[in-house]
């Protein structure tokens, strides 16, 4: 694998559901350590693209690349391997609700290495003081805020110390501050761990914020309409859709800092 | 008090129209059906204009009114000028007819009964085809678990063991002492006339080892621990909690499934000798209390009536119905789709499949035994 190889491309697309089409040729690639948005509107695709990529569904037509490997042309072992270098934080944090935090985020652990119970002990507690969580080890899930479910979720997700993270919605439910708090946190692990980030959102003051590159996905062509940063596009984009979307319908081609 | 929602037709020239509104248009009043004002639009009407100095008060009502009569005058080119009304009623009118109507989506056309035949063709087989890739991996998770590899908590199976086991007992006990009473009773009423009362212990004995206890056993463990696995599976669903295991490479079958039916295949036997051994007591209360038995003389008729042979029958039902009932209520659940409404059908159809498949398997198993 070269150096300059991105870290996901996807190649011709096609998403379906049975005869549905969802969107189709979709091509764009996402480069290392970018922080990559798939944005668009609601029911155009964006989590299903992402059920895509971990390997939950296979796409109808096209091909999806980790590095220099056709995803859903590998056997089993070897997309397992590949998701083994992935963390998830999904739409509603996904916490296994039967175990605590500690549980949640030491079973990824458990599974895929050979520590000492002390160590994974030392890990766990080190990932959730990362998001701010220290302390909670022995809390259920249940007993948790939103915001807090979301941040345990993150710790989860890094476990591993993944290469490339998704994150499905980061922001949904969650009120401006604790969805700012979970952009920086999500700025600082870019940083941190050196990873590539994916996230899907429409959630334009986290995108804003966050992205460093993206793809438009629109529900009434199916297919993508734009790519790029979404700063560089709101002011040089032509397309009146992702305008449309980009500045909430009003055609003011400025940045709002939230 | 709120006057009668009334309108007058008024022409003051020839081909313009005015309706003249008054009273209170609301949904608490009744206002005039239009059909006199829709026969006045006729041919010789090019305008229609309204007045509203003297409506009251209005809300939807009025503007469902308005509609019908605007779409009617529509149809015929009549000319509408909606100036003469509330310029509420004015706004609410532009805005419904600001998005048009849908039409390329169609939900009522109906499909021939060829196309609907081969639809649930493509459905039955797909079922088919999840049902058999589930009892594969069922199955090669089982062995992976036996070669120590699986992601199975020993913590999970106990505390299933537990639910299914200790915390079924009083429910049990309940049962199975209440069906040994029954049975009892009924065969007492037929024995006594012949004075073979004494033969009431070899019924009780029999039905419950070789049918009741099982039947019984089985019957409560769907209801409780059927449902709730696939209401647990099917929650775990909703929340993507399978598919984030699923994701870092940890099959919910052998983490979830497996530690479930497990604990069931172990307790439902366990749980049947149980019951056995509660109806055979619930028997003989009525046998002491009704029959003039005595308890010694009642527990060794049904000791001499009873074969191991026959224990192990009831047993072999009753590992039948754990298996049955775990796959149900673990299938369930896995199949179940991302809503509360799902979890819900999930949840029922668990249940109903469980003891459809319990008093189908029992029948076959006594068949073939007694054939």
């Amino acid at each position: 694998m070269t150096a300059t190889a991105p870290a996901i491309t996807i190649k011709d697309l096609t998403m379906a559901y049975g005869s549905f089409v969802l969107q189709h040729d979709l091509n764009f690639s996402i480069a290392k350590n970018d922080i990559f948005v798939i944005m668009g509107g609601n029911g155009c695709g964006k989590s299903t693209l992402l059920r895509h990529m971990l390997g939950l569904k296979p796409p109808a037509k096209g091909s999806i690349w980790y590095g220099e490997e056709s995803f859903w042309e590998l056997p089993d072992e070897d997309r397992a391997r590949i998701l083994r270098k992935t963390g998830i934080l999904y739409q509603t944090g996904a916490l296994w609700s039967s175990m605590t935090l500690a549980e949640n985020v030491a079973l990824p652990l458990l599974h895929y290495t050979d520590l000492s119970p002390e160590v994974i002990r030392e890990l766990v507690a080190f990932k959730l003081s990362l998001v701010g969580l220290a302390g909670f080890e022995e809390f259920y899930p249940a007993e948790l805020s939103g915001g807090m479910r979301k941040r345990a979720s993150l710790a989860r997700a890094i476990a591993l110390d993944p290469e490339i993270l998704f994150f499905d919605e980061p922001s949904a439910g969650l009120d401006p501050i604790s969805a700012r708090i979970l952009d920086e946190l999500i700025l600082e692990l870019r940083e941190s761990l050196g990873a590539t980030l994916v996230v899907v959102t429409h959630d334009l003051a986290s995108i804003y914020t966050i992205a460093t590159n993206s793809v438009f996905l629109d529900g009434d062509s199916k297919t993508m309409l734009a790519t790029g940063d979404p700063k560089t596009l709101l002011r040089e984009c032509t397309d009146t859709t992702v305008l449309n979307f980009l500045t909430r319908g009003t055609g003011e081609r400025e940045v709002r800092t939230v | 008090m709120t006057q009668q929602p009334i309108f007058i037709i008024d022409h003051p020239q020839p081909g313009f129209l005015v309706v003249n509104l008054g009273g209170a248009w609301t949904l608490h009043t009744s206002p005039p059906e239009p059909t006199e004002l829709l026969t006045a639009l006729n041919d010789t009407v090019r305008s229609l204009a309204f007045a509203s100095q003297h409506l009251e008060d209005w809300d939807t009502r009025l503007l469902i009114f308005l509609r019908t009569v605007i779409s009617a005058a529509r149809e015929q080119h009549i000319e509408v000028n909606l100036t003469g009304l509330p310029p509420g009623a004015q706004r609410l009118l532009a805005l419904a007819e600001a998005v048009p109507e849908k039409t390329t989506y169609s939900k009522t056309a109906r499909e021939s009964f060829v196309t609907r035949i081969g639809r649930l063709a493509i459905v039955l087989f797909a079922q088919i085809q999840e049902v058999t890739a589930f009892t594969g991996e069922i199955i090669l998770e089982f062995l992976t678990l036996i070669a120590g590899k699986s992601p199975f908590r020993a913590r999970d199976f106990f505390f299933f063991v537990q639910a299914c086991g200790a915390e079924s007992l009083p429910i049990v006990s309940l049962i199975a002492v209440l069906v040994g009473v029954i049975l009892s009773f009924v065969g007492a009423v037929q024995l006594q006339m012949f004075g073979a009362q004494i033969y009431v212990a070899n019924l009780v004995g029999l039905g419950m080892v070789l049918e009741m206890g099982a039947l019984m056993s089985g019957v409560i463990v769907a209801g409780r621990i059927g449902a709730a696995y696939a209401a647990q599976l099917g929650t775990m669903q909703v929340n993507e909690e399978i598919d984030a295991l699923r994701t870092i490479g940890i099959s919910p079958v052998g983490f979830l499934v497996l530690p479930r039916m497990l604990a069931l295949m172990l307790m439902l036997p366990l749980l049947c000798i149980y019951a056995d051994i509660m109806g055979i007591l619930g028997g003989s209360v009525i046998g002491v209390t009704m029959l003039d038995l005595s308890l010694v003389e009642y527990l060794e008729q049904t000791r001499k009536t009873l074969h191991l042979s026959q224990c192990g029958q009831g047993l072999l039902k009753s590992s039948v119905f754990g298996v049955l009932i775990g796959y149900a209520g673990c299938l369930r659940g896995m199949q179940c789709g991302r809503s509360a409404l799902a979890v819900g059908e999930a949840t029922t159809s668990a249940v109903v499949t469980s003891i459809v498949l319990i008093v189908v398997s029992d029948s076959i198993i006594t068949f073939i035994i007694n054939r």
